[in-house]
């Protein structure tokens, strides 16, 4: 094996790309779940984010835009869901899968005319000064602006959670929402937010790889990132930054288990491809400390 | 006239004009392993459907299920199409032979036609083509373009059809660099987008220049042209969009002529079952077209070469050929035969690493 091939730096710097995508997502679910909603549609949200963006920005030419049709677009029909599970008192985990199966015909439906078109381009930005740093530049500051949109999510997920008000209600409707409904805070109001929340970064995460990642739109092309992005939210105990480190965890190894292919790795290829799965359950589960929101999954209707 | 006189009738009746109708137009059935979006594998199947359609006119109606999953959903859909009156039912993926098989033991009136497997009976034939000579153009080219002597393979499972994909490449870009290497990646997927993205990345991190694809998306197309300056190849599909660099050239799958040929064959009575497996010459394995980018020198070398493997004249894996582990396999002048071919197991000398079991 030849591993003076494998570039740190690049492997380090292609880490923070790969995982962009399940972070979105999951930093979206996260809020979500911790909120008392279980909405297991994120890969159909992620899909109708993918297209809905490609859509968008390969009509007004402006990827930025196409973000922000992404991100609307898996709020629309995380809307969906929250009418169904919030007013008309559907199962989540139901109402979830059919929002996976819905948001997957949806997509391909919308997208009939735009497969073989390419995005237009999404530069990377190569931020003065912090871009220059040896090693450190190239890594961490020399991506595109979604992998930066991320990070900000993370922090401001958790900022708000810790910090504010708002998020200690958030939390309060997750945890018990009958005690939340008793001091006088709308429960449904809460969730209905955090579902659109959801969706819309569900949205954005998909958007990432029909315009940056891949980038063009395909049928199919989220290929379960929305289900690893479940799982990453539960094994990372309903935390943002152990979020963070699980999705990057996941992306790095990822990446790593390519890099040690093409290097001619001794190890055989099935056990290196299980890697990512394997390290991210491992390392997660290991850490793992916390519980899940108290009223996870359940249905709330003031009259109960 | 009692009730059951009318309908009795009413049944005649229905019979009679469904008769008729069998008799005028040929129900041609097709089962796809993906959605006809794709832009790979299923999207160029489909393409060939709507040439019969094209073809036939109103003599003859197509129907389609796509994304059908391999295993005993397929069963359902076949048994389905034969029932509502298909006469050729063509199923388009590896994973549908046992399927193919059962279902065409139940109507025996309906022919089948299984992709890529090697499953026969009186009315199930079975057609693949000969990838692997478009594998040897791209060899070529891939031989004759790289400066840093790296290509990069984003194989998909290691099984035969992709093995021999990667052993012709190998053979004729060592013959025309003798100091080429080949990285291997194995996805383990027809179609990722992202991984494939990321595969593409890696490969072009770790000095590839070129990168070849068995996979069906165009993710290493879009890596290989932000990074500027790696050649990629289409797969499957033309993927003319990434042209005319980084993809310089292409494989396409053409199934048209085949199941136009095939369509008739039902029409006219003289379908038989039949082992199908066919390359360049009859237009089944077409070469898209080798842009602008390729220096002329090389452009005409592997046309000379498509022209060759057309006529007949050479074959790509022409010996003397030796295996990965130094073992003979083929004597000077020996051609691999059919049955060596279709069960490819192994790399042939030269290349490193190990195939996955």
């Amino acid at each position: 094996m030849d591993l003076s091939a494998i570039n740190p730096v690049l492997l380090l710097a292609s880490l923070m790309v790969a995982a962009t995508p399940i972070l979105l997502a999951a930093i979206g679910e996260l809020v979500v779940e911790r909120a008392g909603v279980l909405n297991l549609g994120v890969e159909g949200m992620m899909i109708t984010g993918a297209v809905c963006g490609f859509v968008v920005a390969v009509n007004s030419g402006s990827p930025w835009l196409g973000f922000l049709g992404a991100a609307a677009g898996g709020a629309g029909l995380a809307l969906i869901f929250g009418g169904l599970t919030q007013f008309l008192l559907s199962n989540q985990v139901a109402t979830g899968l059919a929002l996976t199966l819905f948001g997957l015909g949806l997509s391909a439906l919308v997208g009939q005319g735009y497969i073989g078109i390419k995005a237009p381009a999404f530069p990377d930005w190569h931020i003065p000064l912090l871009g220059d740093i040896p090693i450190i530049g190239p890594i961490i500051f020399q991506h595109d602006p979604m992998v930066y949109v991320g990070l900000i999510f993370v922090a401001g997920v958790w900022a708000f959670l810790t910090y504010s008000r708002l998020g200690l209600v958030l939390r309060a409707v997750g945890e018990n929402h009958e005690a939340a409904h008793a001091l006088g805070y709308d429960v449904i109001k809460v969730r209905l937010a955090a579902i659109i929340f959801g969706g819309a970064c569900a949205g954005l995460g998909g958007a990432y790889l029909s315009l940056v990642r891949v980038p063009q739109w395909t049928e199919g092309m989220t290929a379960g990132a929305g289900w690893i992005a479940l799982a990453i939210v539960v094994f990372a105990s309903w935390r943002p930054w152990r979020l963070l480190l699980g999705a990057y965890l996941f992306g790095g190894i990822t990446v790593l288990q390519l890099n040690l292919q093409a290097a001619g790795s001794a190890l055989p290829v099935e056990y290196l491809s299980m890697t990512p799965y394997l390290a991210t359950i491992a390392v997660l589960v290991i850490m793992r400390s916390g519980r899940a929101p108290g009223a996870l999954g359940q249905i709330f209707h003031a009259s109960r | 006239m009692t009730i059951k006189t009318i309908l009795a009738g009413a049944t005649l009746a229905l019979g009679l004009a469904t008769g008729v109708a069998a008799q005028d137009t040929t129900t041609v059935g097709f089962v796809y392993v993906g959605p006809v979006g794709d832009g790979g594998w299923t999207y160029e199947h489909d393409k060939g459907r709507l040439a019969v359609e094209e073809h036939f006119g109103d003599a003859v109606d197509t129907v389609f299920v796509e994304s059908v999953p391999e295993g005993p959903d397929a069963e359902r859909v076949m048994t389905q199409m034969a029932l509502n009156g298909a006469d050729l039912i063509f199923t388009t993926s590896f994973g549908y032979m046992d399927q193919t098989v059962a279902v065409a033991e139940k109507f025996p009136d309906v022919k089948f036609e299984h992709a890529t497997g090697y499953k026969r009976a009186d009315n199930v034939s079975t057609y693949s083509a000969r990838f692997y000579e478009g594998r040897a153009v791209q060899g070529h080219i891939a031989g004759e373009m790289t400066e840093s002597n790296i290509i990069g393979y984003i194989a998909s499972f290691p099984i035969p059809e992709v093995i021999r994909g990667i052993n012709s490449a190998y053979i004729h870009a060592k013959e025309v660099n003798p100091d080429v290497e080949f990285k291997i990646v194995w996805a383990y997927t027809w179609f990722d987008p992202a991984k494939e993205a990321e595969a593409a990345s890696v490969l072009i991190e770790q000095g590839a220049d070129v990168i070849l694809q068995h996979t069906d998306s165009t993710a290493p197309q879009a890596a290989a042209q932000s990074a500027g300056n790696v050649v990629t190849f289409g797969q499957a599909s033309d993927m003319a969009e990434f042209g005319p660099f980084p993809r310089v050239s292409s494989i396409i799958d053409n199934w048209a002529p085949y199941y136009i040929a095939r369509t008739q064959a039902v029409i006219d009575g003289t379908w038989e079952s039949t082992d199908t497996w066919d390359g360049i010459a009859p237009g089944m394995v077409e070469i898209g077209e080798i842009t602008e980018a390729v220096p002329a020198e090389v452009k005409a070398s592997a046309e000379a070469m498509i022209e060759a493997m057309r006529s007949g004249e050479y074959n790509p894996f022409t010996g003397p050929l030796n295996k990965q582990d130094g073992s003979a396999w083929l004597a000077e002048g020996e051609v691999a035969d059919d049955g060596t071919l279709a069960g490819m197991d192994f790399y042939v000398e030269g290349l490193a690493g190990e195939i996955p079991q």
